[in-house]
């Protein structure tokens, strides 16, 4: 059972503001059903510009329910630019803080907020274009392309926790690590001359990766790694030290070393262990 | 807090009075160890033959054929990875994708390992793709471990049919009943498994005891190695109150079965007609004939299951559900999606699972209570338009 704090059982049992407002200034949807989570968020303004009236309604589990109705009562009285300022943090304060694995929820009210403004401002939303990448959750490479630029994300379980691509049926992690691949390539300083990388000086980046990137992270569970040799695309390494014993080593490779040593030089190696 | 209505049966149960009765003065009074050569450890060990013989007569088994264990995953695990070791060569495994997670783990840890597992896929309502397994099921199958009835839909899978092919194939048959034992009959003499799993605490027994059955000329190896308990099979001292309490507890199921099945059977009917009835968009999970009596999941479409369990909760019934939600995962129930319960349907997915101790008044509470909790958080829901499309 979820730890919920008592201000997210008081929202979600009591939930302020339900409901939906005939004539809005700003509506903002978020969400959908097979996501597990939905949000449409309704306001209406004063004479002033402050918020007279926000109302929700919304698809979703107790913690969806809290932090909807949290929102539409931190909004009221607000003008735009002070809502706008409301993170999701802020809405997760206010209800005495989720479980971790709930702050989507937040995530949620925070989206919604932010298009039901550009609603009111008759700013066109921002079209989901691009291809869908993960069927489950409906998410396409420019988000993921987006959310992995913006936070700089590198596994596949940051994009999960971030846009909820991979959490479904996981036939999506391969492309979403093409992404990742993808998008870092083009933010890294460009080679001179990126497809006619030497031997050497191919050799020369795996060297640096391995001391900059991969031995510091190795080292911190007591293991360590040797490059043995170069052929082509395929380096050649040796585990020593804890990795060497270390049941979990092929994974290490496979998932750690490869993944970052394509990242940092080029996307063709494969990386083979050489046991001593 | 309101008094519980315990509709969970399915997670566990409560240990019954008479067995909690049974084990008490095996704590502080009967405390001897049962490998002692005194005569007060020795009552102890003659108590735990009698707990083997009640748990045997329960599935028609001989007592020598019955490994106590911790619970029904040590079980799981054991019969595995027994089957495994007993026939090095062979690199296969067939089971389902509807399993509990200590077969579906188990078998996902040992694909990693260099075995091949075939997933046996489900319809619509739950029912096994029985020409798929038995076209994947060949000489080189090691293990088929099939669960006889699932834990969130009750389905019942056709055990006979798939011991009589596995027998043919030279694989061995095991079956996690944990919910089918002390539900329905369960007789290894007429269906020939090879082992057979099952936990003390869906039976009012306590949590923390279970028994694999291993049928007589099984190869065997034990998962726990140590002394000589259980006849080497499974090392470490006895849980003393606990399998006699299990051996209670199976004794009064084996009694009882018959006439309790008809009066859980009736209610949970009650309880399922009532709901479908009368809540709108409303849909029953899982083969409605070929079932278990104690189990009832209903999708309630527009809302989400972790609310609608909250909700209950506030009323004092304890339910389950299959949404995302509950599990802290981004994906419901592996069940449901195997079925193919849309994602928009599997998040509002609650099971009831009943037991001997609910009544009619409790059916009536809750199907009292249940129809404004669900319309309560339809009227928040977005994608719920006011009962308009009530008729479908």
């Amino acid at each position: 059972m979820w730890e919920y704090t008592d201000k997210v059982k008081d929202h979600f049992l009591n939930p302020r503001n339900v409901g939906e407002i005939k004539n809005p200034d700003g509506v903002g949807e978020v969400g959908s059903m097979a996501c597990g989570d939905a949000l449409k968020l309704f306001f209406k303004l004063d004479a002033n510009g402050r918020i007279a009236d926000a109302r929700f309604q919304t698809f979703g589990c107790a913690s969806a329910i809290a932090s909807s109705s949290a929102l539409t009562e931190m909004l009221k009285g607000k003008t735009l630019e002070e809502a706008e300022k409301i993170t999701n943090e802020d809405i997760a304060a206010y209800l005495g803080g989720l479980p971790k694995e709930k702050m989507h929820c937040s995530v949620l009210g925070r989206d919604a907020l932010k298009k039901a403004v550009m609603n009111y401002r008759g700013e066109a939303p921002v079209a989901s274009d691009g291809e869908v990448v993960c069927e489950c959750f409906g998410v396409t490479d420019r988000q993921i392309e987006k959310a992995v630029r913006d936070n700089n994300l590198k596994t596949v379980e940051d994009i999960t926790n971030y846009t909820k691509a991979g959490g479904g049926c996981g036939n999506c992690h391969e492309r979403i690590r093409e992404i990742i691949n993808e998008v870092n390539l083009s933010a890294a300083p460009a080679p001179a001359v990126p497809q006619k990388m030497t031997n050497i000086e191919k050799i020369k980046r795996v060297e640096e990766t391995l001391e900059r990137e991969i031995k510091p992270a190795l080292r911190k569970d007591g293991g360590s790694i040797e490059l043995v040799d170069v052929d082509g695309n395929t380096v050649y390494v040796r585990l020593t030290g804890t990795c060497a014993v270390c049941a979990a080593s092929e994974l290490t490779l496979k998932n750690y070393v490869e993944s970052t040593l394509r990242e940092f030089v080029t996307p063709e190696l494969t990386v083979e262990e050489v046991r001593s | 807090m309101n008094p519980v209505i315990y509709m969970d049966n399915n997670a566990t149960t409560r240990v019954d009075p008479e067995v909690f009765q049974e084990m008490a003065p095996y704590f502080t009074d009967y405390y001897g160890n049962p490998s002692s050569m005194h005569t007060f450890g020795g009552m102890v060990g003659r108590k735990i033959s009698q707990a083997r013989e009640q748990v045997a007569a329960l599935i028609n088994a001989a007592p020598e054929e019955i490994i106590f264990t911790s619970c029904g995953t040590e079980s799981d695990s054991t019969a595995i990875r027994a089957a495994l070791a007993s026939s090095p060569d062979k690199k296969h495994i067939i089971t389902t994708r509807v399993e509990h997670p200590a077969i579906k783990n188990l078998c996902e840890h040992f694909e990693k390992t260099g075995y091949r597992v075939s997933w046996v896929p489900v319809d619509r309502a739950g029912r096994l793709d029985m020409d798929f397994l038995l076209d994947r099921l060949t000489e080189d199958t090691a293990v088929v471990s099939v669960m006889w009835a699932n834990n969130e839909t009750g389905v019942l899978f056709p055990m006979d049919r798939i011991a009589q092919a596995a027998a043919e194939r030279g694989a061995v048959f095991h079956t996690d009943a944990v919910q089918a034992v002390g539900k329905l009959p369960v007789d290894v003499k007429v269906t020939a498994v090879n082992m057979l799993s099952l936990s003390g605490h869906k039976i009012h027994a306590p949590k923390g005891i279970g028994a694999l059955y291993v049928k007589k000329g099984t190869k065997f190896f034990p998962f726990l190695i140590g002394g000589h308990q259980e006849r080497g099979r499974r090392g470490g001292t006895e849980n003393t109150a606990s399998i006699i309490g299990l051996g209670k507890a199976a004794e009064m199921a084996r009694t009882n079965l018959t006439r309790d099945t008809a009066r859980i059977r009736s209610l949970r009917d009650k309880l399922e007609n009532g709901i479908l009835e009368n809540i709108p968009h409303a849909l029953l999970n899982g083969d409605k004939e070929n079932r278990l009596p104690n189990t009832v999941n209903i999708s309630f479409e527009y809302i989400e299951g972790e609310a609608i369990l909250l909700m209950m909760d506030q009323m004092g019934i304890c339910a389950s559900s299959g949404s995302a939600c509950t599990s802290g995962s981004l994906e419901p129930s592996h069940v449901l999606r195997a079925m193919g319960v849309p994602f928009t349907a599997a998040h509002g997915s609650i099971r009831f699972s009943l037991s001997i101790y609910n009544t009619e008044e409790e059916i009536d509470f809750v199907l009292e209570k249940l129809p404004p909790i669900i319309d309560r958080l339809r009227q928040m829901s977005p994608f719920w338009k006011g009962g308009s499309c009530k008729a479908q």
